[in-house]
């Protein structure tokens, strides 16, 4: 069990990390990565009941997909520093030879990740599959999917949406990262999501919002409510608000560092926004 | 030259079904998922006999790919049936990323392929899918030529581990295959020795080879025929042995001419041992409506093809 400052120092340190991964190679995601911090350190410090170790079948403890796989450098950081691998490797970032690829894969065989994603909009149908494996296994864990909103303009969401409440997958929950923001501006003017919350109702899910999705205090409330929703018969989603490029003043408030890289300034201006806590890598 | 019996004509994907059935039985890992197709898939049994392992995706290929993948982290073994069209091409990029590229044990399970679909046309009547599914690095491709085929296969696939592409028919076709012959993926099956020329036929084409063996034993030609069901891994050991020994190759299948069997077998001549090698394919086309005898007959598909493709290519010697 970590304490809030636990869990914040972590999180500064992943902030760190994503800026030190993406600077070193010139490329990458760190607006969706920085955005999406907490509620991964979150996710793997506080909230899932994982084992010791990794194994693929993740049998008796939550497991967790992430289906944006662009905002891999959190993905990576948290991962690491939560023993997966070594957080040296973080080094080896999109590099030749790397475990970690631009995009998480399998192919590598770096622990922790169980499913390749980049080409979006397939992770939830995987996670519902995941899911479906649990309940034939007898096994309560539970199974998390974090996606990109911009993601669910992508036909094959909806098709995973409608299955999950039809067919009663209520071991599952989805995290939807609200940002509002996708490659060509908001999502608003990208083709517009419309009322998420109520599309999501009327495919007949529990859908609740975590409306400050950058706030420790205010994810660990939102997803243990969203842990007492399951079991219930219905698939869980959470609208996670969360502001891309949080934590870096000039990457805030604006879609530019969806897949851009500090240049040497920028990189030392957003560390000294975010002074090491565990060490860098 | 060796005779085969028809044991009595039956589809291939009543072998699957029936292979599935037994798998129900044997490996409680076993999963099945279905779009929509339970009846065509030949599904009945395993539904009935396993609810509780059978799930009904609706029309959402994509949705089912994914789902399919998903199941394997946690040890399941899941075989995925619809029409052929819709097992690859509408979800290719599902099955690249999602089951290949993360090397998931995912059994795509493929009925209806090519031409044989008859009269629904060319919408159904996918001529690129093995071609589609052999491009994807650790992808196992399989098409087979009978009910027994079929079935043994669907069981060997079980015991497999990896991603695989099973690829069946429709219609109703002769049983020729020993119903205890073992599978081995990957293993060619030689079915009639010859010295004159080299057939390699898979899938519905293999009966027609035989055929167009016999048509050519009374032209005083003799013909090696060679069924090929796992086009990937190629069992390029067979190939090569037996052109070294005829010296020249006609490949059928019920595919189009790229992508193919045939393409597989000319790279791999191409590279050991060049020869000259004629294509009972579809000529980059799509299909059509009709029965399926009209259209592998008007698509050069059949054994009269066979024989002209292995006349033609002996002269090129």
């Amino acid at each position: 069990m970590s304490n809030i400052q636990q869990l914040h120092d972590f999180t500064t340190q992943v902030r760190r990390d994503i800026l030190r991964m993406v600077h070193a190679v010139n490329s990458g995601h760190p607006g969706g990565s920085l955005g999406c911090a907490e509620f991964l350190v979150c996710l793997y410090q506080e909230l899932m009941e994982r084992k010791e170790g990794f194994d693929m079948n993740g049998i008796g403890e939550d497991i967790f997909f992430l289906s944006n796989g662009h905002i891999s450098p959190v993905f990576y950081s948290v991962l690491a520093r939560s023993g997966y691998f070594p957080v040296s490797e973080l080094a080896t970032f999109r590099k030749l030879n790397s475990r970690l690829q631009g995009h998480p894969t399998t192919h590598e065989g770096l622990p922790g990740i169980r499913m390749a994603s980049g080409s979006l909009g397939q992770g939830l149908s995987v996670a519902i599959g995941a899911a479906e494996a649990k309940k034939l296994n007898k096994d309560n864990k539970l199974v998390y999917i974090l996606t990109g909103d911009g993601e669910l303009q992508e036909g094959q969401n909806w098709e995973a949406i409608m299955y999950a409440s039809a067919k009663k997958v209520d071991n599952l929950i989805a995290t939807v990262d609200y940002n509002g923001q996708q490659i060509d501006g908001s999502t608003n003017d990208v083709l517009s999501l419309g009322n998420l919350r109520a599309k999501f109702e009327a495919f007949d899910w529990d859908v609740l919002e975590i409306k400050e999705g950058n706030n420790i205090e205010a994810i660990l409330a939102g997803m243990q409510e969203a842990k007492a929703k399951t079991g219930k018969g219905k698939p869980v989603a959470v609208l996670l608000y969360t502001e891309m490029g949080n934590g870096v003043d000039f990457m805030m408030h604006t879609h530019a560092w969806h897949g851009k890289a500090p240049n040497d300034a920028q990189l030392e201006s957003g560390l000294a926004q975010n002074p090491a806590t565990l060490g860098d890598y | 030259m060796k005779k085969y019996e028809n044991t009595g004509s039956k589809d291939t994907r009543s072998g699957f079904g029936a292979g599935m059935t037994e798998l129900g039985q044997t490996n409680e890992n076993v999963v099945a998922l279905c779009a929509d197709l339970i009846g065509s898939l030949k599904f009945d049994d395993f539904k009935k006999n396993h609810p509780e392992r059978f799930f009904q995706i609706g029309i959402a290929e994509a949705n089912m790919i994914g789902i399919a993948a998903g199941m394997t982290i946690g040890g399941k073994i899941p075989f995925t049936g619809t029409f052929a069209n819709f097992s690859t091409g509408r979800v290719y990029d599902q099955i690249r990323q999602s089951v290949a590229y993360s090397d998931k044990n995912v059994k795509i399970c493929a009925s209806h392929a090519g031409l044989t679909l008859g009269e629904d046309g060319a919408t159904h009547q996918i001529l690129e899918d093995i071609g589609l599914m052999k491009m994807l690095p650790g992808m196992t491709v399989i098409n087979t030529c009978d009910y027994n085929q079929t079935k043994a296969a669907t069981i060997a696939l079980a015991d497999h581990h990896g991603p695989a592409y099973l690829r069946f028919g429709r219609p109703v076709v002769p049983n020729f295959t020993p119903a205890d012959e073992p599978f081995i993926i990957g293993k060619a099956i030689l079915l009639n020795e010859g010295t004159d020329v080299t057939i390699i036929a898979t899938g519905h084409l293999v009966w027609e080879a035989l055929v167009a063996a016999e048509a050519l034993e009374a032209k005083g030609i003799s013909a090696e025929v060679i069924n090929i069901h796992t086009i990937k891994p190629l069992d390029e050991e067979a190939i090569l042995k037996s052109v070294a020994k005829t010296g020249c190759v006609v490949t059928a299948e019920e595919h189009n001419m790229l992508g193919g069997l045939g393409e597989s077998v000319a790279r791999t001549l191409s590279l050991n041992h060049p020869a000259p090698q004629e294509f009972v394919a579809v000529q980059d086309s799509f299909g059509e409506s009709g029965t399926p005898e009209q259209l592998m007959e008007k698509y050069g598909l059949n054994s009269a093809s066979i024989v002209a493709a292995c006349e033609k290519v002996m002269t090129r010697k």
